[in-house]
């Protein structure tokens, strides 16, 4: 009987290490919303700041009391969607050559490549914008200035396509044999097999991959701040302006920034949090609305 | 009746890598008849069968040796492999359509051909599904997902999918070996009424299958063919011993 008991006991002290583990993730997760918002509307509930000048402006200076985050949330969406609209089909046929095309020799060659490029420090891809994609941007800009919204996209870009290459070659490896049997079978060639079928029937996963992609791109810091420009006003106008997007504007100011100041960092956080939650639902949805048809 | 020749194999070599699954087949099979392959599993039917569409080359380590004459050309030399495939169709045992709806797996072969003519496409469509007799069961579903058909209509969506090629010649590996009996009535019924424009050669282990519907059989063991004959010649006076000890069921 004793013994009977003691085992038991034991069971239920090993299951509850488990669940002691898996709510680490969630509590995690609560604290870190909890902070955000709790901080981030602090100044709009006290009525020390107003909701709507945040929202709208397009100047930041602490000095003159001046938080308008309208122009870094534009920014922040141009460099999203620069990087998606560059990374996004050359991951993509990357993934393609790897899965399909390429030997198992190259293939393998060109897949470790991208896994190192995946574990590339951020900072390393800001000093390389810096002292590469930057200088050369200056020499093509119109307004003698490197640092710039092409710069960002363009470290972006590269940034996102380990992300995005590896999720989409897994799912385009796990597309069954018999789909390719079949359309070869039909007379297909080798590209409109990959076109038409094996890229349709992967789409789910390569749309996982282009989430994460956007994902990244919406929260990277370190090396955005390096090649933005941050400059303090003004919506972007072209691909040569300088941008600051929402992240860097918090990491460049929260070490020192005091009272309404840093209150106000906090909501660009909430901003930010919202953002990617409504791209992550959205996106999310399309994806199942274009497969279940 | 002399029928004409469609394809004529000639000490057809295989081999996967160093082992050889195929020795010195010889076959001569007509057209527009229903010509059957048995015999035990491994023995190489699949392999022959999809050599007659050079499916084969999608593996790397098959080589080939010896001839296939096609149409008078020798399929294993430097042919248009797509053209090929046009014209030797083929059905695979599981069925296979692609995650598109019942109207663009029908109408993927043609397109891929550079058929853009929607109202052509549209009768092609309809009557591909006709010939396959799916046409009554999907004509108001013709844009739902394939996915969501039965396996027996999945499989006659495949038929009707290699129809649409209007092609010379259907291989069947063993299409029926995932259906009930009334789907695969269904299919063997088509069968019977698609010989009288095709050249069909279908792969089974299900003896009276090839017995209902193939005119001529051809018996196969560790990749040679034992014995190929008309089919009642085959059932009732078989010439050799070990396809008489296979199709009564007393093969080791
Ligand atoms: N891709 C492959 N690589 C190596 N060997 C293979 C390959 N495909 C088939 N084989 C081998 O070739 C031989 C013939 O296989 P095949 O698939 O043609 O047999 P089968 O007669 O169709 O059998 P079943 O009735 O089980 O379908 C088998 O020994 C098999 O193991
Ligand atoms: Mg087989």
């Amino acid at each position: 009987m004793e013994a009977i008991k003691r085992k038991k006991l034991k069971e239920k002290i090993v299951e509850n290490i488990f669940l002691i583990c898996a709510c680490v993730a969630v509590i995690s997760l609560l604290a870190i919303t909890f902070f955000v918002f709790y901080n981030g509307l602090k100044p709009f509930v006290s009525n020390s700041y107003s909701l709507w000048s945040f929202l709208t402006g397009v100047e930041w200076r602490p000095g003159s009391n001046l938080y308008g985050i309208l122009y870094m949330f534009v920014g922040s969406i141009f460099a999203t969607l620069g990087a998606i609209l560059i990374g996004v089909p050359v991951a993509i046929l990357t993934a393609v050559f790897i899965a399909e095309l390429a030997g198992s020799k190259v293939g393998k060659l060109i897949r470790f490549a991208v896994e190192l490029l995946a574990g590339i420090p951020s900072v390393l891809y800001g000093v390389f914008g810096l002292g590469i994609i930057v200088p050369y941007v200056l020499k093509i800009s119109p307004m003698a200035q490197g640092e710039s919204l092409l710069a960002t996209i363009l470290v972006l870009a590269i940034m996102i396509l380990p992300t995005v290459i590896s999720i989409s070659e897994t799912s385009l490896s796990t597309v069954p044999m018999e789909y390719r049997e079949g359309s070869y079978a039909l007379g297909a060639s080798k590209i409109q097999t990959i076109f038409r079928v094996v890229i349709p029937a992967a789409r789910s996963g390569i749309m996982t991959g282009v989430i994460l992609g956007i994902g990244r791109a919406i929260g990277e810091t370190m090396a955005v701040m390096l090649v933005c420009g941050n400059p303090i006003a003004g919506i972007p106008t072209s691909i040569f302006s300088q941008i600051r997007p929402l992240t860097t504007n918090i990491a460049l100011e929260m070490g020192y920034a005091a009272g309404v100041h840093q209150e106000l960092l906090y909501s660009t956080g909430v901003v930010l949090f919202i953002f990617i939650m409504i791209i992550n639902f959205t996106v999310n949805k399309l994806v199942k609305a274009k497969v279940g048809s | 009746m002399n029928k004409k020749i469609k394809f004529n194999a000639k000490n057809l070599d295989l081999y996967y890598g160093d082992f050889q699954a195929l020795k010195s087949i010889n076959l001569e099979i007509c057209e527009k008849e229903v010509t059957a392959f048995i015999g035990p599993s491994g023995c190489g039917k699949s392999t022959f069968l999809r050599c007659l569409n050079r499916m084969n080359d999608l593996i790397d380590s098959v080589k080939i040796e010896g001839e296939i004459i096609f149409e008078g050309q020798d399929i294993n030399g430097d042919i248009d492999v797509i053209n090929l495939r046009t014209r030797v169709g083929m059905v695979f045992q599981k069925p296979n359509p692609f995650p598109m709806s019942i109207y663009e797996n029908i109408a993927y072969g043609p397109k891929c051909q550079g058929v853009k003519d929607k109202t052509q496409l549209d009768t092609l469509v309809k009557e591909s599904l006709v010939k396959a007799a799916l046409w009554e069961e999907v004509k108001d579903r013709l844009n739902k997902s394939a996915l969501g058909l039965s396996g027996g209509q999945q499989q006659r969506l495949c038929i009707a999918r290699a129809i649409a090629m209007q092609p010379e010649v259907i291989l069947m590996d063993e299409p029926t070996s995932a259906l009930d009996p009334i789907a695969t009535a269904k299919i063997e019924d088509l069968m019977s009424k698609l010989k009288k424009d095709y050249t069909i050669i279908i792969v089974t282990h299900s003896m009276q299958q090839a017995g209902r519907i193939s005119d001529k059989t051809a018996f196969f063991l560790m990749g040679e063919v034992v014995e190929f004959n008309e089919t009642p010649v085959i059932f009732t006076n078989p010439a050799d011993k070990r396809t008489e000890d296979y199709i009564t069921g007393r093969f080791g």
